[in-house]
């Protein structure tokens, strides 16, 4: 064969093999950009129960969540239609349901019982009282800890303790002949990583990120208090390279039974307790820690399901949603699955429901996501809805930034003071140029 | 005079490239072995190195999640058809530089590669809007058209060198005989130049293979190639180390193939010219 008729055929096959792209569809299936975690994979392997029910078939995009958001974020702007329903947060709805991006959702059927939802959750999903998505799971934060290592420092964990206790907690079960860490806690950079934790942390020392005119307050005793506490403790206590841990290492550390205690997300419950752990046996739970001020530094968190406007499904993507997230499925994948691995937190039904509480870390969770008031997350009045994230479009990427200055005086390449000092700067210049100040 | 090479000197040099090999190689070696771990044995401290329960679960419960051969296919579209248009384009391109330069000639080169310094996610915004206004979205070919103006810059650059090697009498002697331009390219300059033109082909499939922003940002089910299937199992809350280690492991075993096959056409793309 020549070189003119290779390339030829080559060209020609490539033409024809792109165009099959277009061919692709089907007027009954919609596509789901989703996460991937476990109870979001869960949901994709029951889909054809659902496809069984409904004849509608599901494409399903997974995606890591930092590229999840840009990809959905990007495509509900520039109007893509790329997903038919979109996997996004507490942060992103309110924002999104503001813009007219979502549809509303308040046309459920009464089989679905919207009333059911747990109200810290639709209030976080909502916008002026409209809930534009449904909560496919939910989560707050709360103290992990390993019961074995408590008793043999002499100490008893409270059921909701303070940080003055969890750092005296942290000191005593330090063994670093063992390789055991008193506490393990996010240090790395990132809004939803870091960021997240220390601004749920913040709130319980009493400080804001902004006033009510939207002045960063960084250069606030309260930010300070709240650093040189954080970075004192895990000095003494944490593990080596705490300002690059985030989520994952800190759940590989705690389930190679080298953390005294986590402070992370209510999910990470049935990791540490599941198979994949070495200290199942020896955990416990309490509520996230307080500073005598009235406010805990737990979160609040839901991935929840929503359909962006212009799709050209609305009526299939609705009905998928209230088929993943009803009771229904619930029973499904408890049936198949056990209580266990329910997705949580989203239904008031399934913490009455007998057989859930019998779940070691149900009553801990339900009281944690209970505990915490997205509208009303200081001590002092701030403008901004959002406990460990402030709802403002800007915050994303002024958080990343900030909490990149956090992690670098963490890991000692500048001090506390410099950090905030930075963090002042950045927070106000941006604040100004969005025309907040 | 050549110098010459003591055996003492060849053994450093053999040990140093080695050592630089295995260091290089360590992650996809790495990978590999841990797509053969539990989620357990994958994060154990001390790492495990052979001494674990081998398994082939992590790709069992891949193979169940994803439909990979799609994902495959789409990669080998979108990879092959984004360097062949690339080559199409690039040909007369580099030709004329080459052959027929003018005073702008440089200029116009390094322009070219300066806007490999321009960083993707600068023209996200623009980019999308135009696949959204022409209906390219979650579609191999708006992913070929976009790939292939990425890697042009390195498919011209690299052609432009190989030409400039061929003596540019050979060209005229072959105008003289009444040879078009169409035929001085087609049939007198490709012919020559068909091992430069091979190594590039082969570089740039790997360049489009593994691309990672543009394929991630511009699909959704269709037209999603491997490094959607390798993104669908990273995961910021839960340990999924061994299964995405599988998934990677499993996306590049192509491309590993093909430049274990390929190496002497690679080596020689990417150092030729460098030493005259």
């Amino acid at each position: 064969m020549s070189i003119k008729s290779a390339l030829c055929a080559a060209t020609a096959f490539t033409l024809v093999t792109a165009g099959g792209a277009f061919a692709d569809g089907h007027s009954a299936t919609i596509t789901i950009a989703t996460v991937n975690n476990g109870d979001m994979i869960r949901m994709q392997g029951y889909t054809d129960t659902f496809t069984e029910q409904t004849g509608i078939a599901v494409e399903w995009v997974t995606l890591e969540e930092n590229v999840l958001r840009q990809r959905v974020t990007t495509d509900i702007t520039t109007k893509g239609g790329a997903f038919d329903i979109m996997t996004i947060g507490m942060y992103e709805t309110p924002i999104w349901g503001a813009n007219g991006w979502l549809v509303p959702l308040n046309d459920l059927s009464a089989e679905y019982d919207a009333a059911d939802i747990l109200p810290a959750m639709a209030g976080g999903l909502s916008h002026d009282g409209t809930l534009f998505a449904a909560p496919f799971y939910g989560e707050s934060s709360m103290v992990m800890y390993r019961t074995d290592l408590m008793e043999k420092a002499g100490l008893e964990m409270p059921d909701a303790p303070s940080w003055s206790f969890i750092a005296k907690a942290a000191r005593a079960m330090t063994d670093r002949e063992n390789d055991i860490n008193g506490i393990c806690l996010r240090g790395k950079a990132g809004w939803g990583e870091g960021g997240a934790f220390i601004t749920a942390m913040s709130n319980s020392f009493g400080a804001r990120w902004f006033d009510e005119e939207w002045n960063a307050q960084f250069d606030t005793r309260e930010w300070s208090d709240t650093l040189n506490f954080y970075k004192n403790m895990m000095d003494d206590a944490g593990p080596e390279g705490f300002a690059t841990n985030g989520f994952n290492e800190n759940l590989s550390l705690f389930n190679q039974g080298k953390c005294g205690m986590w402070i992370d997300a209510t999910v990470a419950a049935s990791f540490v307790t599941g198979d994949d752990s070495t200290v199942a046996d020896s955990v416990g739970f309490a509520l996230a820690p307080d500073n005598g001020m009235g406010k805990r530094s737990n979160w609040l968190w839901a991935w929840a399901l929503a359909v962006p406007a212009g799709t050209q499904q609305e009526a299939e993507a609705k009905q998928f949603i209230e088929w993943a997230t009803s009771k229904d499925y619930i029973e499904l994948v408890a049936a198949n699955e056990g209580w266990a691995n329910v997705p949580p937190g989203a239904r008031t039904s399934l913490y009455e429901n007998a057989n859930y509480q019998a779940v070691p870390f149900a009553q801990m969770t339900l009281d944690s996501i209970l505990s915490a008031d997205p509208n009303n997350s200081t001590v002092d009045p701030s403008p901004y809805v959002g406990i460990q994230f402030a709802a403002i479009p800007e915050f994303a990427g002024i958080a990343t930034e900030v909490s990149q200055e956090f992690s670098a005086a963490y890991a000692g390449q500048q001090s506390i003071e410099e950090a905030l000092e930075k963090a002042q700067a950045i927070t106000n210049e941006a604040m100004e140029a969005a025309g907040y100040r | 005079m050549a110098r010459a090479v003591t055996t003492n000197r060849k053994i450093i040099t053999t040990a140093v490239a080695w050592t630089i090999a295995l260091i290089l190689f360590f992650p996809i070696f790495w990978t590999i072995l841990t797509s053969f771990k539990t989620e357990a044995q994958a994060i154990n401290d001390p790492p495990l190195f052979f001494n674990f329960d081998w398994t082939l679960e992590n790709y069992a419960v891949v193979q169940e999640r994803s439909d990979y051969m799609k994902f495959l296919w789409n990669s080998i579209i979108i990879a092959g058809g984004s360097t062949i248009l690339g080559i199409l384009i690039a040909i007369p391109a580099a030709w004329s530089m080459a052959f027929v330069p003018s005073v702008r000639t440089k200029d116009i080169l390094l322009w070219m590669l300066s806007t490999k310094m321009l960083p993707a996610v600068g023209v996200l915004y623009p980019i999308s809007l135009i696949f959204v206004e022409f209906n390219l979205l979650d579609t191999r070919l708006g992913l070929i058209v976009v790939l292939m103006l990425i890697n042009l810059p390195i498919i011209v650059w690299m052609l432009y060198t190989y030409f400039r090697e061929i003596p540019g009498e050979i060209l005229e002697a072959a105008r003289m005989d009444g040879a078009t331009l169409r035929d001085e390219i087609l049939y007198v300059l490709t012919p020559m130049a068909v091992p430069g033109i091979a190594s590039t082909l082969l570089l740039n499939f790997i360049l489009a293979w593994n691309e990672a922003f543009w394929t991630l940002n511009l699909t959704a089910a269709n037209a999603a190639p491997l490094t959607a299937f390798i993104a669908s199992y990273s995961s910021p809350e839960g340990l999924f180390f061994a299964k995405l280690s599988a998934a990677s492991t499993m996306a590049i075993a192509p491309i590993l193939i093909l430049g274990w096959f390929s190496q002497k056409q690679l080596v020689r793309g990417l150092t030729f010219g460098a030493v005259k």
